[in-house]
């Protein structure tokens, strides 16, 4: 049996020491956004920069979402970048080429990528065929889908209407004050106070039902932070043009993932059928159609951001899409993500883009060639995961 | 008389806590010494540290072996002078032949190129000593894991052994097995070669033992000499949990009412040869408050009927009539199984049974989680009064729900699954060897339990290998072999005799009705 003695731990180092998983992946990002914008002489986060940042790394953000539910359910989804560059071409077809309307062909698009996630995820969850194999099938088939819908050319410009999904602004209500766009702080400081205000409810619940809560001190400060973070970056993006649309979409969609994997039934099925999946199935948990249900979602999303990526380029071309999937991949596993499934949360899946994304942000700013950047990334992820690993078999 | 291995003031510590506290233990030349003692009594430990898993300067102590000290530094050094240990979890290559799993770390052969002559040569005559009539290039995973056992002990002799130490060598085996197995270690024991036997049957180790050590709590407690009168199975449970149980199965009353679930003319077919019929079109019944054992040899067909019925989680085509409380129910999938009021809980509970990354909370609901999730969000806090309700409920020892199930002991990992599957709140209860590998103390809390769910009126069956223990619980046994039933008894005329009688002579009696 274990000991008690374990158990009582209050003091504030000892408290972090313990908890240093769950927080080590924040102090990393931050550590590296403070290296690089201590290098780039305050490049980093000029306010141009920052909203760019975002704009960049917003739809490996997107499909991280997805693929953190693919890896937590025990698989991987190697077509991502393949179906994002597809659909991308998809849409320059149908609304360039046939004048559609952005609104049915965005829906047409979003629906088509979940099509593709149901026709993959079928072979991996009711015929057990390998999701590498399906995936990596599935990877060859619409990179040279997309190169054949696309004729071997760039398609555009998209209609002005559609760029805004990922060069626009929500708009101003209050305009003319100065360089500040005050709306887009407001919401930033909504946001903050929203968050906060969850931390403490969250921590009066779990005190009323007496669960070991961390030091009160320790929780203080880590508001505080947290809120003077939030309030700080939405300052910066507030300098610039404001909120951009695609981080609208973003944030809400991470709070929707946060909510789904760790507050509904469906996402904690999902834990369990990668933690155990035969244990799920003697559980009565429909093991098969939640593995499919996931690549589904994987579909919609690799849609959604080849949607993002294609208005951000304002082109399709056959080569969008490149090698997006080991970006997303590598940013669930820099999260925290197991390879063996059951393991990974959402807002590690996030750090993990972001980390990626600012490494690759601040090398080009240094002019640190792409040759070099790819081994730097690399090696930042073989880092990232031996310390998880390490600090597992510690604990 | 000098002793073989005597190992002397063993201490160990893991992180200030002490797994062995000055445990002196010696084994004489050519004796079988049985070690028992409850789990976390620090049996593993202690071969741990013999085998030099735990190398010299980790612990306390002084291990002397043939008259001189030794000093392990890793499990090589233990092995070049013929201590070999067999672990509870075979670590066999299930993909390659029984001759290359035996050769796995050395084939004969030079430069690195494998004589294959001589490999398959002394497998056969390896074979031969252990009794075991299997070609070697057969692959591990066609043979049982009675046989897999004997394939093991074949790898052990293909070293020079002189101590053969065997972690719960028949926890999945079979009676038969079993006896086989404790055959060949007497025959070991005549050619001089020393055993070392760790287990939880009480039963065979009073058979085959010539001492008896029983630890407790990291501490030596007492060697027993088996040549001095015969050691009685209660005195050594006495020892192993510092407390007299007078009886080894709770008392009960037992309440039967009408009958709770039928299933009638049964069938089911294996998984893969569509052609084999390894359920052959069985009648069952329980009653409400009833407890029905079934008993069987290894691969007659238990498990596979209970799961079968369990949402056809085994074999296909699977055929019959299904009744709960007199109503004919959809069994055909675990989900429609469950909300018919049925629940199995495995006998494999790390398997198939527990999610064992995820804390006790998270087990406890699995199988029923609307009821902490309306509307499909999860009440966290109507969740953890659940689970804290069934952790004091079946007294899981833990220092609090949140607690990693992967790091319970065996005993409390059956008593979260047992709570898993109470939350279902089912009719009855399909419980696969819900006693092994859990130690005595646990073994009587489960009882006790299952006690309790037949007294609330529930349908309890039991399957075990055990017959002790269905004997001692059941308020009807029945006996199955080659996928029938082939015998029945009420608990109190049914014997240990009884139940092999009816298994070898198959078909004589008559199943089922007798009693509807």
């Amino acid at each position: 049996m274990s000991d008690t003695a374990l158990k009582d731990k209050a003091s504030h180092a000892g408290f972090l020491k313990n908890n240093l998983r769950e927080y080590g992946m924040l102090i990393s990002l931050f550590a590296i956004m403070i290296f690089f914008e201590v290098v780039t002489n305050g490049t980093l986060l000029r306010p141009l920069n920052l909203t760019n940042l975002v704009l960049q790394n917003s739809y490996i953000v997107i499909m991280a979402l997805g693929m953190l539910l693919v890896i937590v359910t025990g698989h991987i989804d190697l077509s991502v970048g393949s179906v994002a560059g597809f659909i991308g071409a998809v849409a320059a077809v149908l609304m360039v080429k046939f004048d559609l309307h952005f609104i049915p062909a965005t829906l047409i698009c979003l629906a088509l990528g979940g099509l593709i996630g149901a026709a993959q995820g079928y072979w991996v969850a009711y015929f057990k065929i390998p999701s590498f194999i399906v995936t990596l099938a599935g990877m060859l088939v619409f990179k040279g889908l997309a190169l054949a819908i696309l004729a071997g050319q760039s398609v555009g410009p998209f209609p002005p209407t559609f760029q805004k999904l990922s060069s626009g602004f929500i708009p101003e209500l209050i305009p003319d004050a100065g360089n500040l766009y005050p709306t887009s702080l407001a919401i930033g400081a909504a946001l903050a106070l929203a968050m906060v205000w969850l931390n403490f409810r969250g921590r009066a619940r779990q005190e009323a039902h007496h669960i070991h809560t961390e030091p009160y001190g320790f929780f203080l400060a880590k508001n505080a932070l947290l809120f003077a973070v939030i309030l700080y970056f939405a300052y910066l993006i507030a300098s610039h043009r404001g909120l951009p649309n695609v981080l609208v979409i973003m944030t809400a969609l991470i709070a929707l993932y946060a909510f789904v994997t760790t507050r509904t039934t469906i996402g904690r099925q999902i834990y369990a059928v990668g933690g155990n999946e035969k244990a799920a199935k003697l559980s009565g948990i429909k093991t098969e159609r939640l593995t499919f249900l996931t690549f589904v979602n994987m579909g919609v999303l690799a849609a959604l951001a080849g949607l993002v990526f294609a208005a951000r380029l304002n082109t399709a071309t056959p080569k969008a899409g490149l090698g997006f999937e080991l970006d997303v991949i590598a940013a669930c596993f820099i999260g925290g993500a197991s390879a063996y499934g059951g393991v990974g949360r959402v807002g590690g899946a996030v750090i993990g883009a972001l980390i990626m994304g600012v490494m690759n942000n601040g090398m080009s700013i240094l002019g640190i060639g792409i040759d070099y950047q790819q081994v730097i990334k690399g090696l930042v992820l073989l880092g990232a995961v031996c310390l998880d690993v390490y600090n597992q078999r510690r604990a | 008389m000098n002793a073989l291995l005597e190992m002397q003031g063993i201490s160990k510590h893991f992180a200030g806590v002490r797994a062995l506290s000055d445990v002196t233990f010696a084994v004489r030349p050519g004796e079988i010494h049985a070690l028992v003692g409850e789990n976390g009594a620090g049996k593993s430990t202690l071969m741990k540290v013999l085998s030099g898993v735990y190398p010299h300067g980790s612990y306390e102590g002084a291990i002397v072996f043939d008259g001189e000290e030794r000093r392990f530094s890793d499990i090589t050094d233990s092995e070049a002078l013929g201590i070999i240990i067999i672990h509870q979890e075979l670590a066999l290559v299930p993909l390659l032949s029984i001759a290359e799993n035996i050769f796995i770390a050395n084939p004969p052969g030079r430069f690195g190129i494998i004589d294959r002559g001589a490999v398959h040569k002394r497998t056969k005559e390896l074979l031969a000593k252990v009794g075991l009539d299997e070609s070697p290039d057969t692959l591990v995973t066609n043979i049982g894991v009675g046989k897999q056992q004997l394939v093991e002990i074949a790898k052990a002799l293909s070293k020079k052994v002189r101590l053969l130490i065997l972690d719960e060598p028949t926890a999945s085996l079979s009676e038969k097995d079993s006896a086989a197995l404790l055959d060949l270690l007497l025959e070991f024991k005549a050619q001089g070669i020393a055993s070392i036997l760790i287990s939880h049957k009480l039963n065979e180790v009073s058979k085959v033992a010539d001492r008896i050590t029983v630890l407790r709590d990291g501490r030596t407690v007492d060697t027993l000499d088996c040549h001095e009168g015969a050691v009685e199975e209660d005195r050594i449970i006495s020892k192993m949990v510092d407390r007299d149980l007078e009886h080894r199965y709770p008392k009960r009353e037992p309440k039967i009412g009408g009958p709770i679930f039928k299933v009638t003319n049964w069938s089911a077919y294996h998984p893969l040869h569509s052609d084999r019929q390894v359920i052959r079109n069985v009648d069952f019944e329980v009653r409400r408050g009833e407890i029905v054992g079934i008993a069987g040899l290894m691969g007659a067909g238990r498990t596979e009927f209970a799961m079968s019925i369990f949402g056809r989680s085994w074999g296909q085509k699977i055929s019959g009539r299904a009744e709960m409380e007199g109503r004919e129910v959809d069994l055909s999938t675990v989900r429609r199984a469950i909300d018919a009021g049925l629940a199995y809980v495995t006998e494999d509970r790390k398997q198939l049974g527990l999610l064992l990354a995820e804390d006790i909370r998270k087990n406890v609901t699995l199988a029923n989680l609307p009821a902490v999730a309306p509307g499909r969000v999860i009440d966290d806090m109507k969740e953890l009064r659940v689970a804290s309700d069934y952790r004091a409920r079946m007294r899981i020892r833990c220092h609090s729900v949140f607690q990693e199930t992967g790091k319970l002991s065996g005993g409390n990992q059956q008593k979260v699954v047992l709570s898993k599957w109470l939350f279902t709140d089912p009719k009855v209860l399909i419980l696969d060897e819900p006693t092994r590998g859990i130690d005595v103390g646990a073994k009587y809390e489960i009882y006790c339990i299952i006690n309790e769910l037949a007294d609330a009126g529930k349908g309890v069956v039991v399957i075990s290998s055990e017959m002790p223990e269905l004997l001692g619980i059941c308020d009807r046994i029945c006996v199955m072999n080659e996928g029938a039933f082939v015998g029945e008894f009420p608990g109190a005329e049914a014997s240990q005799e009884k139940i092999m009688r009816a298994i070898m002579r198959k078909g004589e009696q008559r199943p089922m009705e007798a009693l509807a």
